[in-house]
């Protein structure tokens, strides 16, 4: 602050709690809304104050036990399948990155820069331009309904392969000739020595992607017919047809917070490592 | 720039690279070489016989009324995706780049749409805004205002893009709390001895300086309008009502898979691949050369 101006500070914060207000407003509204019967909410004005159902809802939406004319796939269930598919996602893609990083930066082999931008092309062909021949592939190797299906085609990451490759071009080559003096061959170097200095790099690439796992929405929509494979995301989605007045909307709203809450706990608890994560993968 | 000093192995390397270019290969290269094949195919109603009919998808496309409005929506959604989001978030960004004391709740308060699924965030804007339950609805009806956006296009128009808007605040928000934070204090002093008061050191300093950061952002905005809003419009619209909201990738996942046109989605797969080439190309131009003035 260069001056003092306390009117302009006064207007910063009141225009901050507007927005804080307006981005929360549509949460709170389903918080009240899962608090609620179906009756008190088809019938509007609904309350703006928390009802008394909330464990009721709560678990009538863990067991899948809801009313309402949607999919009835319980949400304890569409949790676990979520959890796997992200943490998969998240942790395949550092894997693999990782892996191809230390190659195309440690080593001088054949068509090392067509490796490269084979890589580098793959930002070009995201899911949604490629789903139908993509969805073809995924059939006739039969991933269709599991996990396999789920995760490995969003596997492949050019961002994560580039973010660790700058970042492996920035370790000094001395720790290279210490390691090979003291023995050490190629993966040794990569295990004790790499891998635990891009630490900080992992965990902000593991926020962005585990969120990015979570979310998914068309890739699972697609490769899932059964209700034992739904993540949570498309789970919502199915609780909710015909009219207003036919949607379990108390249950579908419990669920929609549950379906909230894992990533906002990981952004919100990790909030250093993804604004790290989220300003690097865009460099 | 290259490493001084490197490991020797004929076949490590491949090793290491396999999983990654296995990936790619099966889940990336070889759908889209089909895509590619498929744009210039036509397949019968059976899928029986195929034939090679040339750029014919591409030029039915083009003929194609519906094609083109989704073109046109999808140009209006994204604008207003982008200019809304942009227009807020810097909003908010600047007042929280005053802020001495309790910045860091405002800002955690603020960041966590970024982690709600764009479905759920449709779900919860549908809820609010639903015809017959909805909160918002009753008390526009109580204002006067009819809102049924089953019927109403527009009507269905504002609110996918309000949901897209509310879930993209929160990135857009932290790259330009980021850039703010980065312009040196002394230009911004200076200024202010100089006479010049917020709003001029606003319009004169800090706009032109945020300039990067603000066309940086155009980019992942848009892309993001194009693509990642999919979830949203599926949840909330469905595309409709008729084809009010059904933007290109709405578009190419119906035909695709709800008419089962595999030439014609082919042919849109290959008109969406251009346009993601040329803003990527945009993008690293732009991060390539740093605008600054």
């Amino acid at each position: 602050m260069v001056e003092r101006r306390p009117l302009l500070a006064v207007l910063s914060h009141v225009v901050l709690i507007l927005g804080v207000l307006v981005v929360a407003f549509p949460l709170y509204m389903t918080f009240v809304a899962s608090t609620q019967t179906v009756d008190e909410i088809i019938h509007p004005p609904m309350t703006l104050w928390p009802g008394s159902h909330l464990i009721e809802n709560y678990t009538a939406a863990w067991n899948g036990t809801g009313g309402g004319n949607g999919s009835k796939a319980p949400v304890g269930q569409m949790m676990v399948v979520s959890l796997i598919t992200a943490l998969v996602i998240s942790l395949g893609k550092i894997a693999i990155s990782l892996l191809s990083a230390f190659a195309i930066v440690y080593f001088r082999f054949r068509f090392r820069m067509v490796v490269f931008w084979g890589i580098f092309i793959t930002l070009m062909l995201p899911v949604e331009v490629r789903i139908l021949p993509t969805y073809q592939v995924v059939s006739d190797l039969g991933m269709l309904n599991s996990y396999a299906g789920l995760t490995i085609p969003l596997i492949a990451s050019a961002t994560a392969t580039f973010l660790f490759r700058q970042f492996f071009l920035t370790v000094p080559d001395e720790l290279v000739e210490a390691a090979r003096m003291d023995g050490a061959g190629p993966l040794r170097f990569f295990k004790d020595v790499l891998v635990p200095l891009s630490s900080t790099s992992i965990a902000a690439l593991f926020v962005i992607q585990f969120i990015y796992g979570w979310n998914q929405y068309l890739w699972p929509l697609l490769v899932t017919t059964n209700e034992d494979m739904y993540p949570v995301v498309i789970g919502i989605k199915r609780m909710i047809s015909g009219g207003d007045a036919q949607t379990a909307w108390n249950v579908v709203m419990a669920t929609a917070l549950m379906a909230m809450i894992p990533p906002a706990v990981v952004v919100m608890l990790m909030q250093k490592w993804f604004v790290k994560g989220l300003v690097d993968t865009e460099k | 720039m290259e490493k001084r000093v490197v490991f020797r192995s004929g076949w490590l390397p491949w090793v290491l690279i396999a999983p990654q270019a296995l990936v790619i290969l099966v889940f990336f290269f070889l759908p889209a070489g089909q895509m590619l094949v498929q744009s210039v195919q036509q397949s019968n109603a059976f899928g029986t016989s195929v034939e090679y009919v040339g750029l014919d998808n591409f030029r039915n496309l083009w003929n194609d009324a519906s094609y083109l409005e989704s073109f046109y929506t999808t140009a209006i959604f994204s604008t207003l995706v982008a200019v809304l989001g942009i227009g807020i978030s810097l909003l908010l960004a600047v007042f929280a780049d005053r802020i001495v004391r309790g910045a860091l709740i405002y800002k955690t308060l603020l960041i966590w749409p970024y982690a709600v699924a764009p479905a759920v965030a449709g779900v919860l804007w549908l809820f609010m805004f639903a015809p017959s339950v909805g909160v918002v609805t009753y008390w526009l009806g109580v204002l006067g205002v009819n809102w049924n956006h089953l019927l109403n296009g527009p009507q269905a128009m504002a609110l996918v893009i309000m949901a897209a808007v509310w879930k993209q605040i929160s990135y857009n928000f932290l790259f330009f709390l980021a850039g703010l934070q980065s312009i040196p204090k002394s230009l911004i002093e200076a200024a202010a001895i100089d006479g010049a008061g917020p709003w001029r050191r606003f319009r004169t300093i800090v706009f032109p300086l945020l300039s990067p950061t603000t066309f940086f952002l155009l980019v992942i905005n848009i892309v993001y309008a194009f693509f990642d809003t999919f979830g949203i419009i599926d949840a909330v619209t469905q595309g409709g009502p008729g084809k009010a909201t059904s933007i290109l990738v709405y578009k190419l996942y119906y035909d695709g898979f709800k008419a089962m046109d595999l030439g014609g989605s082919a042919a849109q797969s290959a008109v969406l691949m251009v346009i993601v080439v040329a803003l990527t190309v945009v993008q690293f131009r732009f991060v390539e050369k740093k605008v600054n003035y």
